[in-house]
């Protein structure tokens, strides 16, 4: 199976093809197809994992289960000796010299990130037949996750960084289709329009870094790729610009800071895309490029020096902007988008800091529990207060609808990093690495962030389920289609933490996810119990005053009053509500500023400078004719010419009159986001 | 030689056609398009049997025919194809076809008029492309200027005579120069060796004989002004949204497909062997025109309120992208650039076409007038998506492939120059998403909700040029092995002519990226004049 990987992301384009085009006319009106595919395909990404643990431990043990498989197993040497990834790739094309390669590269991250996204996927093609049930547009859906999930996989099992940019590429156009999905809302096509052009903001950078990369390692193989920036004899320079641009690329697909604001806005699509984009797909791309060529950065950003570096920065920011706009949001699904930039930028930090696996498992570890939380919500605005996320429209919910409670409640907790569930294990492994590789800053910087995570979700848990009901519905518990995707997912939340959980002996993730070739040796801290009960306390804390606030001074009174009678949280309020002001800095600023100078001066230029030197050459022409015309030669100059020669000097003056756009701003606002990243680029290329 | 003049037979096809369509009455409309289509369809097989015998791995000219013209001027008749013209003529017989199917309904005064116009234009375009002789091919250039300007004067909009003589004019200016420059290139190496020519090959291989560098200048300077203004390069480039939204459909796609990409043709053709040394000085100034155009076409494209117009900006925008790769001077920004030139009338022919649908319906082009339109049309939409993420250079589609090269090609020899072309392949989404959410998102306002949806021919009309896109750019390779032996060779023929040299990125050993020996076509060439 590791050697046929690529029948996993063909599954499901299969399925995409025949969902288009058949669809409509099969019973369940394509859904069957979709989920068949998908379904297929998880079972080839277990097996895929099972013959790698199978490989791993025939590696370090020299025994092997892999005869039970019927599959030969190759042994890569003596016992504990590296596993090398299984690498297929063929010649597609040539091109000057250069060879253009499609192939497979699986190893522990790959054959993890194939589980991960094929079990959400999974999960949310089967939640999707009831939330999606009555949409005019239902068999189109089943096509557009097809081929979500297609291109994400494609993404995963790349055996090059030009290929990888294909399937990031199909990634970001697929989102900009389920974003916008129910486009008769302008709103909503905006935010999927948003959501695509900014991610396209930071492909700049991915596409230069790329290219960088290429021509300095003379292959877009990733292996040669790691290899290259391993090799001590690589120029520091390159992996430096190469890894800035990357960097700028995960920045726009993985909504870290400061090009996070398509995030929020992509909750304008169905919410079981949201949990795709938020736990399995597309945000995480930037984290899994970021994991797959990780010794770029190690050794592009200098990590082993400990102290501040721009990854870790990005992320450490990134934790705390997201976490602080949760709390001021009142649709439960911007809270959690919010949430979600937060918990990317753990895991940016956690490769900033050099804690590999642990950025890994908290990438595995969140997608579980993200996914559980949006379905959750998508549960509570289907049964609860019919297809809206206002939260000042829930309360109360929590004996109407128990299973959505409990299994919320569950995520809730997991988010929170409250032991024993799987957002404790992996953040505790975030945090513990930070401190011991020298990067005391960026623990302070977690645990503040872990503060945060437990208030916000409480308060989105008592807007939602306790209280009184304060809809206009009759809230009842949803059908089985979406509780048992919920039921399955806690169950995960509760016990996959447990995979890598240190004091207890277990590092089974570690063993089988981290690269043993081509990677930089990383120092793995020791488990630390008091640190783990610190960030625990922080939680627990943050959680009993929120709830002290919530319960005991009824609906946040108390909180209102603050921010009537103290002026400093007044003001801290207003700029959290304004987002920081970081889209009306891109929107009111930046683009109202370049909007009337640049874009506009350069139409007007274009009519009234170059036409007009044009118009004015022809009509010189003209006269030039009528004078010949007229005094030199009358008969010679044919009639027709001079007519619509003068026609022509009438259209002329029509035409300069200027036809102005109005463009509106964030078109614009991209303009300025790209100009400042070519500024920076081009800054980088000539110095 | 081969027994069948199969090149001759391309560029005269449709124009055998023309002339028989001038017999058929003009009360029977029908068979004149019958006709017309026959023509353009055998030009096509012609064209497609020719792509497939074409020798691959053969940087030469193939299947060269060379007759006597013009003893007294030293004009011959010479018509050769290679790896980068052999897909200028094949799109070219592609886009004619669906260009009449196009416009074969709403065209209904002067039909006869209107398809031989059309297949007068085919044999020009065909006669450009195959021309090895200056002469001939300044002969076909000129002539070209004559159907496009009937074409869009008789069968144009409101303001078509406007931009038929605005594009007349134009484009008349710049041949002047190129005229000018043939005859002194000429007569100099007539001066110099005492053969009167114009055979492409045998001035490429006297390479100016010693003289000085200032003259290969301006004689380039005075070719570079004609394909400036086709291509159209910034600040040429005015003529091209007038015309554009003055034609009709069938001439919006060709103009899009293949009478800019001359422009660009002329410059991959000429100046690499004609003017090295003048090329390789002026190429920082064509990286500069060509990265104006590539950011400012974006940005103009932003602010118009017409589809056509905006669609216009864009070609103008890729042109660049087709001149940046050029002017790389890389064997990969040269593939990258041909490649475009085949790519790029795939795409924007497809959004031509699907915009003359839109026009069909509701009489007008402006984005005010229109929104919501995905409601009552769902498969033109879904074609316009196809076609907009084509356009765009999403991976998958043959722009990605086109421009990735000419950025890479690119960012081997002048880095900053790609970094700011990189900020175009986002603009290029910019303008085209906002385009696409104005005119087919939101609820359908007014006329626009009764707007009926693709009919079964429109929809086989734009699938070949979108499938073709896909093909191409998930696996290019069937093009490139085609272009690249002649590629090389003009870059070896640069390297071997002037000091220049192929950068050599860190991780290439010195003869991957490099181009081959350059043989002299010269001595051939001269065996068959006798």
């Amino acid at each position: 199976m590791l050697n046929s990987v690529w029948i996993i992301p063909a599954l499901p384009a299969l399925s995409f093809v025949l969902v288009l085009f058949f669809g409509k006319r099969l019973p369940k009106r394509g859904a069957e197809i979709a989920i068949t595919a998908v379904a297929a395909s998880f079972i080839a990404s277990c097996w895929a994992a099972v013959e790698w643990i199978d490989r791993v431990n025939a590696a370090e043990h020299g025994a092997s289960i892999g005869a039970f498989f019927g599959k030969s197993v190759m042994f890569s040497g003596e016992g504990g000796a590296a596993v090398e990834p299984v690498v297929n790739s063929v010649t597609w094309w040539q091109n000057g010299g250069i060879d253009f390669g499609v192939g497979t590269y699986v190893d522990g991250l790959t054959v993890m990130m194939m589980f991960v996204v094929t079990l959400i996927s999974l999960l949310v093609h089967i939640y999707s037949t009831g939330y999606m049930h009555d949409d005019r547009r239902y068999t189109w859906y089943y096509a557009g996750l097809s081929l979500f999930t297609a291109s994400m996989l494609t993404l995963v099992v790349s055996a090059g960084t030009l290929q990888m940019l294909v399937g990031w590429e199909l990634v970001g156009l697929c989102s900009f289709m389920l974003i916008g999905f129910w486009w008769e809302e302008r709103e909503n096509s905006r935010a999927a329009i948003k959501a695509f052009l900014m991610t396209r903001t930071g492909d700049i950078g991915l596409m230069i870094g790329i290219i960088v990369l290429f021509f300095a390692v003379g292959s877009f193989d990733i292996a040669k790729t790691n290899a290259y920036a391993l090799n001590g004899a690589s120029h520091h320079d390159i992996l430096l610009v190469a890894s800035v641009c990357l960097l700028i690329g995960i920045m726009g697909k993985s909504g870290q800071f400061p090009l996070h604001t398509w995030l929020p806005d992509a909750m304008a699509g169905p919410t079981p895309v949201s949990a795709l984009i938020h736990a399995a797909t597309m945000v995480v791309a930037g984290v899994y490029l970021g994991a797959r060529l990780y010794p770029v950065f190690y050794e592009g950003f200098s990590i082993f020096n400990g102290g501040i570096n721009m990854m870790a920065l990005v992320g450490g920011i990134t934790i705390l902007v997201g976490a602080s706009l949760a709390f001021v949001q009142r649709d439960i699904k911007k809270v959690l988008a919010y949430s979600t930039i937060s918990q990317l930028g753990y895991m940016i930090l956690a490769l900033g800091v050099g804690a590999w696996v642990a950025a890994v498992f908290h990438l595995f570890t969140h997608a579980i529990f993200k996914a559980l939380l949006f379905l959750g919500a998508g549960s509570v605005s289907h049964g609860g207060t019919h297809h809206s996320f206002d939260m000042r429209e829930m309360g109360g919910l929590r004996k109407k609808m128990p299973i959505t409670f409990w299994t919320f409640i569950i995520g809730s907790l997991a988010l929170a990093g409250i032991f024993p569930l799987a957002g404790f294990w992996s953040k505790d492994e975030i945090l513990v690495n930070a401190g011991s590789n020298g990067f005391e800053l960026f623990l302070v910087v977690g645990l503040a962030g872990a503060f945060l995570t437990a208030a916000y979700m409480t308060r989105c848990v008592y807007l939602t389920f306790f209280g009184e009901y304060r809809g206009h519905h009759h809230p009842h518990e949803s059908e089985r289609s979406i509780t048992t995707p919920l039921v399955i997912l806690a169950g995960l939340t509760i016990v996959a933490g447990l995979i890598n959980a240190a004091p207890l002996g277990i590092e089974k993730f570690t063993e089988w996810v981290e690269p043993t070739t081509n990677f930089p040796d990383l120092v793995h801290a020791e488990f630390d119990a008091p640190l783990a009960i610190i960030s625990v306390s922080i939680a627990l804390f943050a959680i009993g005053v929120m709830s002290y606030f919530l319960f005991r001074r009824e609906e946040s009174s108390a909180l209102k009053g603050l921010t009537q009678r103290n002026r400093l949280a007044r003001t801290g309020y207003t700029l959290l509500e304004r987002k920081y002001y970081i889209d009306y800095l891109y929107e009111n600023i930046i683009v109202e500023g370049i909007r009337e100078p640049i874009a506009r001066a350069m139409y007007w230029v274009n009519q009234n400078v170059i036409d007009a030197l044009v118009n004015l050459v022809g009509r010189s022409a003209v006269r030039v004719g009528r004078f010949a015309y007229e005094n030199i030669d009358q008969k010679g100059i044919d009639r027709a010419i001079n007519a619509s020669a003068a026609e022509f000097g009438v259209a002329g003056g029509e035409l300069q009159r200027i036809q102005s756009g109005s463009v509106q701003r964030y078109a614009l606002y991209i303009f300025a986001a790209v100009g400042a990243i070519s500024v920076a680029l081009f800054v980088l290329s000539v110095a | 030689m081969p027994d069948f003049p199969i090149l001759t037979a391309i560029v005269v096809t449709p124009i055998i056609g023309a002339a028989l369509m001038t017999l058929i009455p003009a009360r029977r409309p029908e068979i004149t398009r019958i006709v017309a289509l026959l023509f353009t369809v055998a030009t096509l097989g012609l064209s497609i049997w020719l792509l497939w015998n074409f020798k691959v791995g053969d940087p030469d000219f193939q299947y060269v025919e060379n007759y006597e013209w013009i003893p007294g001027l030293g004009a011959r008749f010479i018509l050769g194809v290679d790896g980068i013209s052999i897909f200028m003529v094949v799109i070219t017989a592609l886009l004619m076809p669906i260009g009449l199917l196009a416009s074969a309904h709403h065209v209904d005064h002067r039909v006869k008029a209107f398809f031989g116009w059309f297949l007068v234009l085919e044999t020009a375009i065909m006669g450009i492309f195959l021309s090895l002789d200056l002469i001939g091919f300044f002969v076909f250039w000129e002539f070209m200027l004559v159907p496009m300007y009937f074409l869009i004067q008789g069968w144009g909009h409101d303001n078509r005579r406007y931009a038929a003589t605005k594009f007349f004019l134009y484009t008349a200016v710049g041949s002047a120069l190129m005229l000018a420059c043939t005859l002194v290139l000429g007569f100099l190496h007539e001066a110099s060796t005492g053969l009167l020519t114009f055979d492409f090959r045998i001035l490429a291989a006297w390479g100016f004989g010693g003289l000085s560098i200032t003259t290969e200048t301006i004689l380039f300077l005075g070719f570079m002004a004609a394909f400036a203004i086709k291509a159209p390069l910034f600040p040429f480039h005015t003529w091209l949204p007038d015309v554009h939204t003055e034609a009709p459909t069938a001439g919006s796609v060709v103009l899009a497909g293949v009478i800019i990409k001359m422009g660009a043709y002329g410059f991959i053709r000429f100046s690499f062997e004609l003017f090295p040394r003048a090329t390789v000085d002026l190429a920082p100034l064509l990286l500069i025109t060509a990265v104006i155009g590539i950011l400012y076409g974006s940005i103009v494209a932003a602010m118009q309120r017409d589809l056509k117009r905006l669609v216009a900006y864009s070609s103008v925008a890729h042109m660049g992208f087709v001149i940046l790769g050029l002017a790389s001077l890389t064997v990969i920004g040269l593939n990258g650039a041909t490649f475009i030139m085949v790519s790029h009338p795939l795409t924007t022919g497809a959004l031509f076409l699907i915009i003359g649908f839109i026009y069909e319906r509701r009489h007008t082009r402006q984005i005010d007038e229109l929104g919501g339109i995905w409601k009552p049309a769902p498969v033109l939409t879904a074609l316009f998506i196809v076609a907009m993420f084509a356009g765009i250079g999403l991976p998958g589609f043959s722009g990605f492939v086109g421009e990735f090269l000419a950025l890479a090609g690119t960012f081997i020899s002048e880095r900053p120059y790609a970094i700011l072309a990189a900020v175009g392949v986002v603009l290029a989404a910019v303008y085209m998403l906002w385009a696409f959410q104005r005119v087919f998102t939101g609820k359908p306002t007014g006329e626009n909700a009764k707007m009926t949806d693709a009919t079964k021919r429109e929809i086989l009309l734009v699938a070949p040029l979108l499938v073709l896109s896909l093909f191409l750019g998930l696996y290019p390779k069937p093009v490139l092995e085609r272009i690249e032996p002649t590629v090389r060779q003009k870059i070896a023929f640069l390297e071997q002519k002037t000091d220049y040299r192929q950068k050599r990125p860190h991780g290439f050993d010195s003869n991957r990226l490099g181009g081959e020996s350059y043989k002299d076509l010269a001595k051939k060439a001269l065996k068959e004049q006798r």
